[in-house]
């Protein structure tokens, strides 16, 4: 069974149909990547996928569990955990605070115990101050672990996301364009952190991202759209070849160059 | 890609730039606080001491509006509202049932965390300026609902209701007057409850009411229940802010529909501003602020306070924009970078 299997996926908005089937899977341990050009449906279905919208037909399962329906609130418990394309920073607290506000879904204190700081809060507490560290560590914030967000670069912002998706144990990440603002150099960091955060945390990442470049890089499985329907599902190799891929990229003229 | 290379950081933002105090610095601290705090009921006369016990109660009901208001930003114009019932519900236990003051608290708390909690429920559907609004109408109706005819039995109606200040117990040493054990119950009070709500700001449910605060759709993302944090922080609001009425009641001797008009939930929003929004310890100075500038105003000028007030009050936000809490940042940062 893969860890997250999209079945038969249909989104309409209005008379629009923005995802038109698609069915393709995770597997556990794996970086797939969602590809495709300019309004191929790609950020609906992440969307999708992440909770926020529900699908027309279709559904989403998450390590066999029925994932489509719930509420936003109780995809993170489940092991998902996300980036946002546009930062979604919480922009007044810490980098440290944001870190650890990432850590929500691994605790259960409530208002009660919180106030009262009851052994099992601080106990919690502990925990997450300490995963948090690691996770600056890792992540080389240390030096900005007390700053606000919102006075750091963009791409020191990206890796604080990242963090903050991490400190749960998510066992699939979802990462909507990572490499969108990046530079060059900070792209190739970006793979190589991709791949260590898989090996070292042992989940699988779902990548929605434009830069062909690093998706070919780092997938292990890249699927590609185009008008909301599948066009190719394969080892990256197989999916760079796929005429239908190259027809929706470069447009079916340069098909019959390459043929 | 190290982050901090060629950013420039505003200063006393390192990563060394929050070393927690060593015990003993925390112990002197605490020394300190409480000999500021127990001082002023042996120093000053009758009066001075009774008006700053209502500026600790201020300071509490402020807290109150800080919870919602600054920490999960859900604008509440209304917490005069939720002061005036906590007020009212230890007058009538206190003047028909002859309950003592301490019982009192448990059940005023309970009533307005619930009626915040009710209240908590709507506010989910009306965001920003709505809710403001929605609140503001609260507040505007208080005083009428309160000398409504059916309630009149109970709520004494335009009259109001006449209570008697807690007598300091005879297991106490030293013979404390009324007033002197009036300002020690309001700080006992406000100090457990200002205690309380730094707990809460400081672990896993604060983080959350601030981070729904500042990104609702990355807070869900992380598994927090918006609806469920929005409608408790509205009952913990309204519940410190009906505790401080309850002590305004007892510390004044007396309720009346015109003690709790519109002006009091403008009064507690100022204090939030001027002491600091989304600031614990903040909420004490806003409370000083809103009972003594008024009074210095006054001494100021006996013939247009209101402008002296106004001016002051502009005068203030001016210099310290972010409040007494920005001020407080400030200096702790200055000390750091010097030790």
């Amino acid at each position: 069974m893969a860890l997250l299997e999209v079945r038969d996926v249909v989104v309409r908005f209005g008379g629009v149909t923005a995802v038109a089937g698609v069915s393709f899977d995770v597997e556990e341990r794996q970086i797939c990547g969602l590809i495709g050009p300019n309004g191929a449906g790609k950020t609906t279905l992440f969307n999708v996928i992440s909770g926020i919208y529900k699908p027309t037909e279709g559904e989403v399962r998450f390590a066999g569990q029925m994932a489509t329906g719930l509420p936003r609130h109780r995809m993170a418990p489940l092991g998902l955990g996300r980036t946002f394309q546009n930062l979604a920073l919480f922009r007044s607290m810490t980098v440290r605070e944001n870190i650890l506000a990432g850590a929500h879904a691994e605790g259960r204190a409530g208002f009660l115990a919180n106030a009262l700081r009851l052994p099992a809060a601080r106990r919690e507490e502990q925990a997450a101050a300490e995963h948090a560290r690691s996770l600056l560590a890792l992540l080389d914030l240390e030096a900005v672990a007390e700053v606000p967000v919102a006075a750091l670069p963009f791409g020191t912002q990206k890796r604080v996301e990242m963090a903050r998706a991490l400190i749960s144990k998510p066992k699939l990440l979802l990462l909507d364009e990572p490499a969108g603002g990046l530079n060059h150099g900070e792209v190739d960091g970006l793979a190589q952190r991709l791949r260590e955060v898989k090996r070292n945390f042992n989940l699988s990442i779902l990548l929605v991202e434009h830069h062909m470049n690093l998706v070919m890089r780092v997938s292990d499985k890249v699927v590609a759209l185009d008008f909301g329907k599948k066009i190719a599902d394969g080892s990256p190799a197989e999916v760079r070849a796929d005429p239908e891929v190259i027809r929706a990229y470069l447009g079916a003229e340069a098909t019959a160059h390459a043929a | 890609m190290s982050a901090s290379e060629n950013i420039p950081l505003p200063a006393g933002l390192t990563a060394a730039a929050r070393p927690s105090l060593a015990g003993w610095q925390r112990g002197l601290l605490v020394v300190a606080g409480a000999v500021v705090a127990i001082a002023p009921a042996f120093l000053l006369e009758s009066f001075q001491l009774f008006q700053l016990t209502t500026a600790v109660i201020m300071g509490l009901a402020v807290l109150g509006l800080n919870m919602v208001t600054g920490y999960n930003g859900q604008i509440s114009l209304g917490h005069g509202a939720f002061y005036a019932l906590g007020a009212y519900s230890t007058a009538i236990l206190m003047s028909h049932l002859d309950w003592s003051f301490w019982a009192t608290l448990p059940v005023s708390a309970a009533v307005c965390g619930l009626v915040g909690y009710g209240i908590g429920f709507p506010a989910l559907r009306l965001g920003g300026l709505y809710l403001a609004l929605t609140t503001f109408s609260l507040a505007v109706a208080v005083p009428q609902i309160l000398k409504y005819k059916a309630f009149e039995d109970w709520t004494g109606g335009v009259q109001g209701l006449f209570l008697v200040k807690p007598d300091a117990p005879a297991w106490l040493p030293g013979e404390l007057t009324s007033d002197q054990w009036m300002y020690f119950v309001a700080v006992i009070v406000a100090a457990a409850c200002f205690l309380l709500c730094w707990n809460l700001i400081r672990g896993r449910i604060g983080r959350a009411l601030m981070a729904t605060r500042d990104h609702p759709v990355a807070a869900e993302a992380m598994g927090m229940d918006i609806a469920t944090l929005k409608t408790r922080a509205f009952a913990v609001s309204a519940m410190v802010t009906g505790i401080a009425g309850s002590l305004s009641a007892v510390a004044i001797e007396f309720v009346a529909p015109d003690s709790f008009s519109l002006m009091v939930s403008i009064t507690l929003f100022v204090g939030m501003v001027v002491g600091g929004v989304a600031s614990i310890l903040g909420s004490l100075f806003g409370g000083l602020f809103v009972i003594f500038v008024p009074n210095i105003a006054e001494a100021i000028s006996k013939a247009a306070p209101g402008v002296i007030y106004g001016i002051i009050l502009i005068a203030f936000l001016f210099i310290l924009p972010d409040g007494f809490a920005g001020l407080l940042r400030r200096i702790a940062g200055r000390l750091r970078r010097r030790g």
